[in-house]
């Protein structure tokens, strides 16, 4: 037993080591919460997101290169409200880390700081794969990244109190420059208004709300289900009734869907960047939203 | 904030409060400061409600652990008869080794259980219920959650990490049945009560290594349901090392060495005359077993396309004495025995569009050297023993599953299985596996 500690002590000196310069090791679910952490703990933390853009958080393997760098994090962001019941569960406790667990301070839900949507009434799995806490994709209204930005904010705080006046500083300075941008980016979403939306999946439902858009369907017949070919023809004589403006999708969903109904209805399918790295100007979270509102602002014309 | 004050001067604006006309005085500005600080704070709880109401409800109610039930069913169409299922070439487990049955029948039903206990520790109970109406725990530990330096400790029943597939329960595996390794190194799943320390680096490679030692209650330790005796009955070693290559594909690969010394660890068989006979084992088994897996999925998104490989070899090698007839039917004879087997299974399982999933899987059994004395020795002939005679089991299985959510899964499989020296069994299997009640995570 010794001897197997001290050879695994042994060989993992010649593995790669973790980056141990930064004082906070971070571990978000989602682009999104890692480009908030880095903005908010610039050189003091070191990300590492789980997901990328093309990544449905939903569904993902609980892959040993994850275990891996949850064992080491001090802090783990993810949007929570079950959003990644799937695999996170068991990510905990494979990883022998007592920071990040559920009631510890390194274990961050950015959901519990919003005001949540679509609360089902009913919770039962005929009606999809629901999420009885309300719809955890938080992070499309802009308003709630300050929320969230607020509370990482003192939450890094807490974990790293020496580094306190660094995240303070520029935990202020995200917002401001968050203020200013979600002013012009209530006046660039003005058109918006009003404006019918048909979504792949209910990720939007915080944007649209933000925008004061309209969802009049989605191409899945319930969340968490793909698209079926009944569904689109029901969907495709809905659109020839009652056109929506506007057909969107993720960077994870399959373009197929949305292209059909496109082809069918003549109504523009765009791809969303969703998150951080969703687009090529989706670089950051202001990035984000630039490129959200404009793609949208484009079909407009 | 800006935000709010904005909100609360739309307020006050639409109440009619005289915002700019009125207002000159110093007692009415100081007035309307006051006014607004009120709504500002009206409007901050009205949102600290909203964010506390959009939470989760509480209640007694709210701590009740996760609950989930399998529930499984099956239809078999095999040209052998189940009841008489045997591997040729190696000693009978005594596990639930056998294809399910002819006709429609019920597979096991499980009932999991699952929760935090406290912030040190996590509950599971995992209990399967048969088609004969017998229920088993099949796993019930507690794990530490509070140990940190990536150390975790699990205690209780459990499911041995010796190979990949061993832990996973049957109901998340891509055929209906294990592989004839697992059937015949494992008792189709090993399953021990005792306790397992594991440890994952730190490092960006993951690597594991970890040490069991539990009662021996199940094969290869013997006899069925553990020694009378202080200490361990087993002991496993496993170390793991896995990563992702590029963007889409991660990898696994495992080692595990299982050492029990089994007592009296008994199976039937018949001599050479057609007489049911109950032989012994005792001395020490000890396993190898090696695993690899490679997942790929588009960057790592399986929602539509997915491919999985998965392979196992284990190599055995057991060194003791063999007691001939223990029950005296036609003489008990003790004698000196040792073996050397291995056995191996490589699957590809593809998910070609969403939810249509296909499969293959070849098994390959190596009955190596099995010596035994007293057949060496002239005192019984070899046909007194003929479920050890050398023979090489092998078996194709395909299938094709449908999985309209992820609580719900069709599966159509066939396979031409020759575990049997002396007949093919052709068996065509169509089967639901369905998940009610908590959302359950399932192992890389």
């Amino acid at each position: 037993m010794k001897s197997i500690l001290k050879f695994a002590a042994a060989s993992s000196l010649a593995l790669v080591a973790l980056p141990a310069a930064a004082a906070l090791n971070v571990f978000t679910c989602e682009p999104e919460w890692a480009a908030l952490a880095q903005e908010i703990g610039g050189d003091k933390v070191a990300v590492y997101s789980a997901t990328t853009a093309p990544q449905d958080p939903h569904r993902i393997e609980a892959r040993p290169s994850l275990i891996a760098r949850i064992r080491s994090a001090d802090l783990l962001i993810c949007s929570g409200s079950e959003l990644e019941i799937g695999w996170i569960p068991l990510l905990l406790t494979q990883s022998g880390n007592d920071k990040i667990q559920l009631g510890s301070p390194g274990n961050f839900e950015a959901s519990q700081y919003v005001a949540k949507l679509e609360i089902p009434k009913v919770i039962d799995r005929a009606l999809g794969d629901i999420h009885p806490g309300g719809n955890p994709h938080v992070h499309t209204d802009p308003r709630n990244i300050a929320k969230i930005a607020a509370a990482l904010e003192d939450r890094l705080v807490q974990l790293d109190p020496g580094n306190a006046d660094t995240y303070r500083s520029r935990g202020k300075s995200f917002l401001d420059r968050w203020q200013s941008a979600l002013a012009r980016w209530e006046k660039e979403a003005a058109p918006l208004k009003g404006v019918s939306i048909v979504v792949y999946h209910m990720d939007f439902s915080y944007f649209i709300n933000w925008s004061g858009m309209r969802e009049v369907g989605s191409l899945e017949p319930k969340p968490g289900i793909p698209p079926t070919p009944t569904h689109l023809a029901e969907l495709v004589d809905q659109m020839k009734r009652a056109p929506a403006k506007v057909i969107v999708y993720s960077p994870y969903n399959s373009p197929q869907a949305a292209e059909f109904l496109s082809s069918r209805t003549g109504i523009p399918a765009v791809m969303m960047p969703f998150t951080v790295g969703g687009t090529d100007k989706a670089k950051d979270l202001f990035g984000l939203f630039d490129d959200t509102i404009q793609r949208l602002l484009g079909v407009l014309k | 904030m800006l935000n709010k004050n904005a909100a609360a001067f739309a307020v006050a604006a639409a109440l009619g409060l005289p915002c700019h006309a009125g207002a000159q005085t110093q007692e009415e500005l100081r007035d309307l400061r006051e006014q607004v600080k009120q709504l500002d704070k009206r409007v901050t709880d009205a949102e600290q409600a909203a964010i506390q109401a959009s939470n989760r409800p509480a209640g007694e109610n709210a701590l009740n652990p996760a609950v989930s039930l399998i529930l499984n069913g099956i239809y078999g169409n095999l040209s052998q008869d189940p009841a008489n299922f045997k591997i040729n070439g190696f000693v009978p487990t005594g596990g639930e080794v056998a294809p399910p049955d002819r006709g429609l029948s019920l597979g096991e039903s499980e009932l999991a259980i699952a929760a935090n206990i406290d912030h040190y520790f996590r509950g599971t109970g995992i209990f399967s219920i048969s088609s004969e109406d017998t229920i088993s725990v099949e796993e019930a530990y507690i794990q530490t959650l509070a140990l940190s330096h990536g150390f975790t400790i699990k205690a209780g029943r459990f499911f041995s990490a010796v190979g990949y597939q061993n832990p996973i329960h049957a109901h998340a595996w891509d055929f209906t049945d294990a592989p004839l390794a697992n059937k015949v190194f494992l008792g189709n799943q090993l399953s021990d009560d005792g306790i397992q320390l594991k440890w994952v680096a730190p490092t960006i490679l993951y690597f594991d290594v970890g040490v069991e030692v539990g009662r021996g209650r199940n094969f290869p330790a013997g006899p069925a349901g553990g020694r009378d005796k202080n200490g361990f009955g087993s002991g496993n070693f496993f170390t793991h090392v896995g990563g992702d290559f590029g963007t889409g594909t991660a990898w696994q690969l495992g080692a595990a060495y299982l050492t029990t010394s089994p007592q009296d660890r008994a199976y039937d068989d018949v001599d050479s005359t057609g007489t049911p006979v109950t032989n012994s084992f005792t001395g020490t088994s000890k396993l190898w077993a090696l695993d690899g897996i490679l997942k790929w999925a588009p960057n790592f998104n399986p929602t539509e396309t997915s491919f999985k490989l998965q392979g196992e070899y284990f190599h055995r090698k057991e060194n003791g004495d063999l007691t001939f007839d223990t029950a005296g039917a036609v003489g008990t004879r003790p004698g000196g025995y040792g073996s050397a087997q291995s056995g191996w299974y490589l699957q590809g399982v593809y998910q070609f569009v969403p939810l249509w999933r296909v499969g293959y899987r070849y098994d390959r059994l190596n009955a190596g050297t099995t010596n035994i004395a007293l057949v060496d020795s002239g005192a019984l002939p070899a046909a007194d023993f003929p479920i050890l005679a050398k023979y090489n089991p092998t078996r194709n299985t395909v299938m094709v599953d449908w999985s309209p959510s992820e609580f719900s899964r069709v599966r159509l499989q066939y396979a031409q299985d020759k575990s049997r020296s002396d007949a093919t069994d052709n068996q065509v299997f169509l089967q639901y596996i369905v998940s009610l009640g908590a959302h359950g995570a399932h192992k890389f």
